[in-house]
Formats: structure tokens, sequence, C-alpha cells
């Protein structure tokens, strides 16, 4: 089920500042920024963690501090165990962390992503673009701030923008999201009525 | 019969074909830029590669993905678990089935829960189903992308009784959103498992024949032996899963090495390439329809009776309606899950399911309730995809055609 319980053993005792994270499923690190790289070529080099399965980041809450984390999960094929990396980015204006492309060339597009959804900067990415969304997208859509409904943006084409007067506008919501809140379940905040999406085709978006 | 079409004149197509006279002493030519899609045929979806071209030979080749992104993860964080199945139909849409079973298994190691044999029975089943479907779609339109009409229209006919059943299990042929957070969304219906069985028989004879259309077809070897060329590191390197990592020599079956579901009880082989090249990838895709078949047919053997949802999950899995109906605390009960949705602990927990395009990966961040903080999907496509740039470089035009269909991805799940 797990990678043998020497592997966060040794890790720990090789980078002091490497912590043990809690998990339900696989074994888990916290790691700062600075040994990051470090840890991420001892598992490769040294563990068997050969496969970088994934890498995404979250975004721990608008108030919180560190706010943007990369996760990262990697895969040992010879055993078929993972392990999570977990790297909590030091500033929350300038997110940051190094690139782990020269490990896992597939690790260019993930970096990518997370840098489209969440705004966080990879240091040496050879080719740090937008992957999903268009180059000049102002905003970072992944972040708690960022409302479901979407902000006005123009369109990635300014010609054919201009040509047909459209922009990329917020969906209409019409009453919803018809969600709980995730935790402290109250029926007036989950009540969508009076949450902000409550605007609707008919009704303007309060500014 | 008189036709009523005019031929051009012979001497008009030699002179289209002759090349104009290259200037004196100028071979050297002049680097192209050539955009493959977004609605290229080839492109399966909306793909783009912007490619470099010195004469035929790429150069370079940057896809352009992202023109299907719907927002899938933000969406995700905005509705309970069992309100995400139907979009988990949308990002594989060729295999909807083992995507519900992914997300449903997902989060059900978040609760720690164990649904019952019959439930994992059926899972198993109708993922494996999923897997020959999405697997002859690929084969027929791998076929067309090389010049082999025939193998399609053989595929489709088979998808169709593959969708007929599905329709007859799920009521939908396409989006099925089948599952529920720890069960699934009904039991199979009377003698349904039968009808799989049936299919299965017959289904074998003609698989050999659509096999035997490509696997020794002179044209079809040309197109895809020694092109597109993955070699075992770099499909390693590029976290490339399911056929395309095993067509580079790579034995990683998530379904053998890290079981889920009751896969253990199962027997069956994990076909795995020797070079690495587009044939290989059709070899392991055809090989791995007669295992699934092999796993279909022994599941059914062995199909157990019981419950077919976590009946001691109260707080996770809504009661049948017609206790809803009747007793007060299972309407309370089921007024509670469609609301709140399926109540889950905090934690985090990574969950990846062999798919028929590879490893589609659940990362949950859950701080309790019904509604994820974050969840985080891993399109077994979008990483198969990232190598393009790599292998592309060195191959003709045509051979970008090969290779892409021999990738087999699908962009609702790259681009989600």
């Amino acid at each position: 089920m797990s990678a043998p319980a020497d592997t966060l053993a040794v890790l720990k005792a090789r980078f002091p500042r490497v912590a043990e994270r809690a998990s339900l499923d696989h074994p888990a690190l916290d790691v700062p920024t600075t040994d990051l790289f470090a840890v991420l070529r001892a598992l490769r080099d040294d563990h068997d963690f050969d496969l970088l399965s994934d890498l995404t980041a979250f975004d721990a809450g608008v108030d919180v501090s560190p706010r943007f984390h990369v996760v990262y999960h990697l895969l040992a094929i010879r055993r078929a165990a993972y392990v999570r990396v977990v790297v909590a980015c030091e500033s929350n204006d300038s997110p940051e962390v190094p690139s782990a492309v020269p490990l896992w060339p597939g690790a260019n597009w993930h970096e990518r992503e997370a840098f489209d959804m969440f705004g966080v900067r990879f240091a040496g990415h050879p080719d740090l673009r937008r992957i999903l969304m268009w180059d000049e997208y102002p905003h970072f859509p992944l972040r708690k701030e960022f409302p479901l409904a979407g902000i006005d943006a123009p369109l990635p084409d300014a010609e054919v923008a201009a040509e047909s007067g459209s922009r990329a506008a917020p969906a209409p919501m019409a009453g919803g999201p018809f969600v709980a809140t995730p935790v402290d379940f109250n029926l007036t905040e989950s009540e969508p009525r009076a949450k902000d999406e409550s605007w609707t085709e008919k009704k303007e978006k309060p500014d | 019969m008189a036709s009523e079409y005019s031929f051009p004149e012979a001497g008009a197509r030699v002179a289209r074909a002759t090349a104009p006279e290259a200037p004196k002493g100028e071979f050297e030519t002049e680097k192209m830029s050539l955009s493959m899609g977004p609605s290229h045929p080839s492109t399966h979806g909306v793909l783009r590669i912007q490619m470099e071209l010195d004469g035929e030979t790429v150069t370079r080749a940057d896809p352009v993905v992202g023109y299907l992104h719907r927002g899938d993860e933000k969406i995700a964080e905005n509705m309970t678990y069992n309100q995400f199945v139907p979009y988990t139909d949308r990002l594989d849409y060729l295999a909807p089935l083992a995507n519900n079973m992914a997300h449903a298994i997902a989060v059900e190691r978040l609760a720690k829960l164990d649904v019952p044999p019959r439930c994992q029975s059926i899972r198993v089943i109708t993922a494996e189903m999923a897997r020959i479907s999405a697997h002859l779609l690929g084969l027929g339109a791998f076929g067309i992308d090389v010049g082999a009409w025939t193998v399609f229209l053989y595929t489709f006919n088979e998808r169709e009784k593959l969708y007929k059943l599905f329709e007859e299990l799920t009521g939908a042929r396409f989006t099925t959103s089948y599952t529920r957070i720890g069960g699934v969304a009904r039991d199979v219906p009377e003698g349904w498992t039968g009808r799989v069985d049936a299919f299965c028989d017959q289904f074998l004879p003609i698989l050999e024949e659509i096999l035997n259309l490509l696997t020794r077809n002179k044209i079809f070897m040309d197109r895809t032996v020694d092109v597109g060329v993955i070699s075992r590191q770099d499909a390693i390197a590029y976290g490339l899963t399911g056929p395309n990592l095993r067509g580079s020599g790579v034995a990683l079956d998530l379904r053998k090495d890290r079981p889920y579901s009751g896969y253990e009880q199962y027997e069956f082989d994990v076909p795995v390439g020797t070079k690495g090249d587009c044939y290989d990838r059709y070899l392991v895709r055809g090989e791995e329809m007669r295992q699934s078949v092999r796993i279909i047919k022994q599941a059914i053997a062995k199909f157990p009776d019981g419950p077919w949802y976590a009946t001691e999950a109260k707080r996770i899995f809504a009661p049948p309606k017609d206790r809803i109906l009747t007793s007060m605390e299972e309407l309370i009960q089921n007024f509670m899950i469609v609301t709140e949705g399926p109540q889950m602990p905090a934690g985090e927990v990574y969950f990846e399911a062999e798919n028929p395009k590879g490893a589609l990966g659940f990362y949950i961040i859950s701080r309790g309730g019904g509604v994820p903080w974050r969840l985080r999907i891993r399109g077994p496509s979008f990483c198969n995809l990232s190598v393009l740039p790599k292998v592309c470089v060195g191959a003709l035009v045509s051979d970008v055609v090969s290779i892409l269909g021999s990738l087999d991805f699908v962009m609702g799940e790259c681009d989600r």
C-alpha cells in the first residue's frame, strides 16, 4: 500500500526541515521551497519514484498564509507506490517555486497549468506560458476569490472582438450555484439568492 | 452511358504535377510554419499543433490545447460530490463509466468506505465494457487516419451493441452518470449480465476479424512500424500512462499493481510493446480488449448477490425510494444527502484508476462536508499529449497523423 517506511525516515534525516504531512492514503511530506528540488531529486534517484504522476497547486484560502501550495504526486513504478510532496509558496503576492522540468520534462505542461490557474511561477521553467486559457487572459481562475460565474475579459482576438462587439462575459448563473458551503453549513449562506451571484440575465450584476 | 463529368486533359494533369524549376544553385529551403487543427480530421477534437517544417520534415511541434476548457475543477469546488458525477462523464467522453468509477472510488477513499462485492463487480464490468468501447473507437479512428476505412465500420457496429447494453443499465447511451458515492445509481436489470456475456462471446471472433484487417496489413504497417518511437525512458519522463506507456515496454497497469474495486480477483495479462512505435501501441490496445473480455467473463461467472450500495453509509448513500416515502428517518437521511451532499471527513486523497487512455487521477482536498475544497483531475490525455513536441520532431507530416492516432487521446479530458 505505501512506500517503505524508511523513505520518509531517510529523507527526514537528510533534510531536517522536511516534515511528515497528514494524509488519508499515501505517505506525504511538507517540504520548504529551498529543499524542494533536492528532495524531488532524491526521491527520483534514490527512492525509485521515477514517474511524476501529477503536479498541481491549491489555494488554502484568501485570508490564509501561506496561501498557495504546490503538490507533487510521484509514483514508483517498480513497487507501485505513491508519495505526495507539498510545498508552500513563501510569498502570497508572487508565489514561486523551483521548476521540476529538469527532473521530469513531463512537468512542463503541469507547471504551465498551475501558473495558468493559480499564478504560481516556476523558477527555471523553459517556457512558462498559459496553457488552457489564452495568453492575454488577465485572471487566475482557480484562485478562491475568482467567482464561479467568471469575470469580464477581452476576447483573445481583438479584431474579432471589435467586429462582433462581444466579450468573454460572466456566465448567467440563473440563481445558482445551488450548493452548500464546504464548511460551517448553514442555509443563510448556502441559499444562492443571498450570494453575490444572485444576478441573472434580466437583473444587472451588482458592482 | 454518357458521363456528366468532364475530366481534365491528360496534359493539364501533367502540368500540375510538375514542380516549378528551382533557381540555380539554391537547394536550401525556407522553414515553413504550418498549423494543424484545431479542426483537422486527425486531431480528434480540438487540438492544434503549431509546426515548423523543413520540407516535409517536422522540425518543431508546439501543441496548443485548451479549446475545450470548461473549468471542471472550479465547477467541482462549487457542488457536492454526487452533483459532480455528470461532469466526470464529460472528461473522457468515450468511456464515461470508467470515469464515474474513478471519481466514486476517490471520494470513497476519502471516507474510508468499502462498497459491497456486488457493487465492485458491477463497476468492474462496466469499466471494462467502457474500455472495449473506447479502444474500439480509438482503433477505428486510427484506421481512418492512416487510410483504412473499413475498420471503423466494424468497430462502430460493435460499439452500438455496447451502447444498447449501457442504455439498458444506465438509461443513457453516452453520458451515463452511473455511479453514486457509496454505490451505483441502480442495480443491474434482470438478465443483463447474461446479455453482456452473450455480447462477449460473439465479440471475440469479430475482434479477431477487426485486428486481422490491420495487424498484417502492408499499408498499415508501413505507416506505423518504426514511426513515432517513444523510448522507455521518455515515456516515463513525460508521465505517459496506460497503453501508451505499456507500448513503450513498461508493464505498469494500476489494475494489476494497485488493485482497486476487486481487480485482484481476476486473471488477466498486461500486454507490453517492445519498441514503443505506433504499431506497438496498436498491438497493446488490441490485446487489452481480449483481456477486458476475459475480465468481464470472470466477473459475470462469479457475480455476487447482496446489496449493490454501501447500506451502512447513512450519511453518504441515499436510501431506496420506497423507504424514503414511507419512513421518517430515511426521508430526513435522503433530504440531508441531497441538500448537503455526502458527508466526508477532512483530509486529502489521491486516487488513480487505470482508464482506457491511462491513469485518470483525482486529488481531493476535503475540509469536511459535502463539497470538496479542491478537486484536481489528472487527465491522462493531457500528459500523453505533452510528449508530442519530443516525438514529432524529425517525423514527416503524414507521420504526425499516425502518431496522433496511436496516442489515442481525447480532448475532453485533456482540457477539462
